[in-house]
């Protein structure tokens, strides 16, 4: 019987009811009286010294404010980098500036060089087309192994070369890592590239700034995942404004999918802006302008190499990975390939042995970061292939040599310096085996074949590493923030609570599936708990939601903040009563005395600490507010086993998605029906990554795939109904809700499913084709099997 | 500088724009009728879809000027008149079929306009439909589920969560 509120019950979600009657609250529709707006003037070369911008024309311009050029911004910080990465020999990366406006140079297309602020947004651009830039033009480095040749061209001029770093993981293991490779029965290896995305939220970036002169005080509103940390990046170390004396508010946010993380020099841009202009200024990014300045994600080439003894067993894994990082460091970008990618090699196997190197290149093109999954989608799509392509090779069915290798034994230490602390992988493979049916594939594939269609079924595992933490461990791997959360929960006097969380909600429905944690807590209605975030005024402090650590780590800081506040209570109890604290139990929003009648109802109880008549104020201080910061001891690793089947026309290369199946261990759930959704669109993202999306740079550095006539999103009519289960929970050990996170899992699981299913149906038709590789659309994939 | 007139859900609304002012802008900035998206601008996406007399239009793709002496619908106008959501706002919250509710007004003016020519659609319909909105966040699983349920067709059958 489903459950009507509290854990584990669908509660619809209450942030609907605004969005579905055009009551949201999105920056894009914050307007200010008085505000003007920028127009950012973006370099259409992707390399080049900058020798004149000629800027008196576009100030003559009706509308126009003022014209900012990157000489208005000598002198103010840099955007910073937030993760510093070692590299093999034991030095920082190489780390080149960032300016808000391109300073003496432009390193790829979309680089802003001026920024017109007018009335109007037709104005400011008008404007901006008046600019007179000259640029001497440089060959553009695009391509990571030639931007790593010797004496190729530099993209910052002041590193040694456009290597960012040479990483290797763990560099203690390489010989016994090669000496496995010597003395295996059987190497399997591939040569792979994970396709260059682009997030593509829905709602394009804004951000409006606001400067209270009198006062002294900044206001920023912006389309971020975490509105803390842009306060702390742009507040400290680009514009110097003291934390006190800035505020940034990041309301309903429209999607983010990662690239809403980082601190951008449009928020920076705006905030400085507002106070030289001395009123708001507001940046509407349009889709053509977030293609070429929203960071981008994946981007790798890898090679993947696996050792297998005579009986089948993985003996090690040996990869080597260049890494795009575009032509600036953008927030996290550094810590993508190397401690969410390599920490990850081990997958759902016991694997004794894994090296890991990964080389970072600079190259003229846009900065590259976190993207749905961020590393982990790249680790479990060489890993899958190359699992899969292994059993190809053996002739051994790929389920069968999975379940040979899987970790079977908690915790288990993993040789990249991760331990999984519960998991079950047997289990969701047998619940798989039986959601996808693949007793009946075969009568399918004689089905497709009778209509001259190719069928296959691919599956793969993945296991995931959420929540990120604890801050002394990331801290010792380069994370220049710390990764807790923090919940404020505030009772007011009638009853009614708001809880005031660090995370951040664009699409995850936190209002909702937050207050059903309370209420489960105490007791009461979920109409009692009001969710508050997205405002640094609002919330004491946040490191925001990305790497689905929102339930995990900023739930579990609201769980240690509500069992204070709890605490409390029961003092207050027990003083009403006239009971001994030890004897209150809370039930139903009810405290009672242990084995007598006797009650007070949690109103009267929080009435009692803002009207303290009655109250032990020689004891406790009236009131009821109580605030947590929660760091968690390790990861969560949610895991899941998936299985694709596809068509493919052999006449023209199209493939389509037939089933597709999902099996997840996401630990306890709060509500299933936000679960399910999280997994659905990331199915969508990784299903897209395998067959439509692809980020297409030419030689010159020109972004081919700039807008939706040219960039593959999917839609409707490319995706089917997914089955997806959840059903298998193997609770967090470590987080008082035994939670583990589900946002990324979809499309980390997903992007191998696909490919193996196609080189599946590929092979079903004696084609010689091992890999494919992403995105599989119809030409690709007909000339792979014409080859 | 022109004047523009025309019903904007049930009201008259009039303004005076710039000829290159397009539908979506006069909405969004003069009425603040700010529930019409604007998510790209090669008339792809479908965030702002309204109906123009009676006809399901991507606001961004047509000048206010067009819209002169016209009938607009947004999805401000679309609850029922006490205040509840319609039958297709409420069939999208009950299926789960919105996340970050940026497409939302699009696909919800969209399915209005599938629904008034095909009462019931099909599966494939309701995909290849949908065709020009695009969401980010659902994977359309839900979104499907939702305009077929608004329909009256029984979805628990359609697929397994």
């Amino acid at each position: 019987m489903p459950k009507d509120g509290g854990i584990g019950a669908s509660s619809k979600r209450r942030e609907d009811v605004r969005f579905l009657t055009g009551a949201g609250n999105y920056t894009d529709d914050i307007n200010i009286h008085g505000q003007a707006h920028v127009f950012f003037l973006r370099s259409d070369i992707a390399h080049g010294t900058i020798t004149s911008v000629d800027t008196s024309a576009a100030e003559a311009m009706p509308g126009v404010v003022k014209v900012f050029t990157g000489a208005d911004f000598e002198g103010v910080g840099s955007i910073p980098c937030g993760w510093q990465v070692t590299d093999r020999h034991g030095d920082p990366m190489q780390e080149p500036a960032h300016p808000v406006l391109a300073q003496g140079k432009v390193r790829h297309v979309g680089e802003p060089i001026a920024a017109v602020v007018a009335e109007t947004l037709a104005e400011a651009r008008d404007a901006a087309e008046a600019i007179s830039v000259d640029i001497a033009e440089l060959p553009a480095v695009v391509n990571m192994k030639d931007a790593l040749k010797d004496g190729a061209t530099k993209v910052h001029d002041d590193l040694t070369s456009n290597l960012c770093y040479d990483w290797g993981f763990v560099e203690e293991n390489k010989d016994a890592v090669n000496k496995a490779f010597d003395e295996a029965a059987h190497v399997t290896s591939l040569e792979l590239v994970n396709n260059r995305l682009v997030a593509n939220p829905m709602e394009p970036r804004v951000a409006v700034g606001e400067y209270a002169r009198g006062t002294d005080e900044h206001t920023l509103y912006t389309t971020s995942q975490n509105p803390h940390v842009i306060r702390l990046l742009m507040g400290a170390f680009v514009l110097g404004i003291p934390e006190h004396k800035l505020r940034v508010v990041a309301p309903d946010v429209g999607g983010g999918f990662g690239t809403k993380i980082f601190h951008y020099q449009e928020e920076a841009f705006c905030t400085f802006a507002a106070k030289a202009c001395n009123r708001p200024v507001k940046w509407t990014s349009s889709r053509s302008e977030a293609f070429i300045s929203d960071a981008h994600g994946r981007d790798h080439v890898t090679k993947i190499e696996l050792a297998l003894d005579a009986d089948n067993n993985f003996t090690a894994i040996r990869t080597e990975t260049h890494a795009n990082m575009g032509a600036y460091l953008s927030t996290f970008a550094p810590s993508v390939p190397t401690w969410l990618h390599g920490t990850l090699m081990a997958g759902n196997y016991k694997t004794p042995l894994i090296y890991v190197n990964v080389k970072a290149v600079f190259t003229n093109t846009v900065p590259v970061d976190a993207y749905r999954g961020a590393g982990r989608p790249e680790a479990t799509f060489q890993l899958e292939r190359v699992v899969d392509k292994a059993a190809r090779e053996l002739g051994v069915d790929p389920i069968a040599l999975r379940r040979q290798n899987f970790i079977t034994e908690f915790p288990y230490a993993t040789p990249v310096a991760v331990e999984y602390d519960t998991g079950d992988y047997h289990a969701t493979m047998d619940k798989l085996e039986e959601m996808g049916d693949f007793a009946g594939f075969a009568a399918r594939r004689a089905e497709s074949e009778k209509n001259g269609k190719l069928r296959g079924l691919g599956v793969n595992c993945y296991i995931e590493a959420c929540g990120i933490a604890p801050s002394n461990l990331v801290g010792q791997l380069g994370a220049r923030a710390g990764l807790y959360e923090s919940a404020t929960v505030r009772v007011n006097a009638t009853g009614g609570l708001v809880v005031m969380t660090g995370s951040h909600s664009h699409g995850q429905g936190h209002e909702t599936s937050f207050a059903q944690v309370v209420a489960e807590m105490i007791g009461i209605d979920e109409s009692m708990i009001e969710i508050v975030h997205g405002d640094t005024s609002k919330v004491p402090m946040g490191m925001g939601t990305y790497g689905s650590r929102s339930i995990a780590v900023g739930g579990s800081a609201m769980v240690r903040a509500t069992e204070k506040i709890i605490n409390k209570a029961k003092k207050i109890a027990s003083h009403l009563l006239e009971a001994s604290e030890t004897d209150i139990e809370l039930k139903d929003g009810a405290f009672s005395v242990a084995g007598t009648d006797k009650s007070v109802a949690w109103g009267d109880v929080t009435l009692a600490a803002y009207v303290p008549h009655n109250y032990p104020l020689e004891d406790i201080e009236p009131g009821l507010e109580e605030t947590a910061f929660y760091d968690p001891s390790n990861f969560t690793y949610p895991s899941g086993a998936y299985a694709c089947e596809v068509e493919v026309d052999p006449d023209t290369g199209k493939v389509s998605i037939e089933r597709f199946a999902a099996a997840d261990d996401f630990g306890n759930i709060i509500n299933p029906m936000i679960v399910t959704g999280q997994v659905h669109g990331g199915l969508a993202q990784g299903i897209g990554q395998a067959l439509l999306e692809n980020c297409a740079y030419d030689e010159n550095g020109q972004l081919l795939s700039a807008s939706y006539m040219d960039y593959a999103m999917p839609r409707a009519d490319d995706l089917p109904m997914f089955s997806v289960d959840h059903s298998c929970q193997t609770p967090c050990t470590h987080n008082p809700l035994g939670v583990k996170g589900c946002g990324e899992a979809g499309a980390i699981g997903s992007p191998p499913a696909v490919v193996n299913a196609v080189v599946d149906a590929l092979q079903s038709a004696g084609k010689d084709v091992t890999h494919v590789d992403m995105p599989l659309s119809p030409d690709r994939v007909w000339a792979a099997m014409n080859g | 500088m022109a004047q523009v007139t025309m019903t904007v859900n049930g009201k008259a609304a009039s303004g005076e724009i710039e000829g290159r002012t397009l539908l979506s802008s006069f909405l969004r900035d003069q009425l603040k009728l700010t529930g019409t998206h604007v998510g790209c601008d090669t008339s792809q996406c479908g965030a702002c879809v309204v109906h123009v007399d009676g006809v399901a239009v991507k606001s961004c793709t047509m000048l206010a000027a067009e819209a002169d002496g016209a009938d607009v619908a947004t999805i401000e106008g679309q609850a029922n008149a006490d205040g509840s959501l319609n039958v297709i706002q409420q069939a999208f919250q009950d299926h789960h079929g919105l996340q970050c509710g940026f497409c939302t007004p699009g696909m919800v003016m969209s399915a209005a306009a599938l629904l008034k020519d095909n009462p019931k659609p099909s599966e494939s319909d309701v995909r290849e439909y949908l065709e020009g909105n695009i969401c980010r966040c659902t994977g359309y699983h839900n979104i499907v589920k939702a305009i077929m349920a608004a329909s009256g067709q029984d979805v628990g059958a359609i697929a397994a969560e």
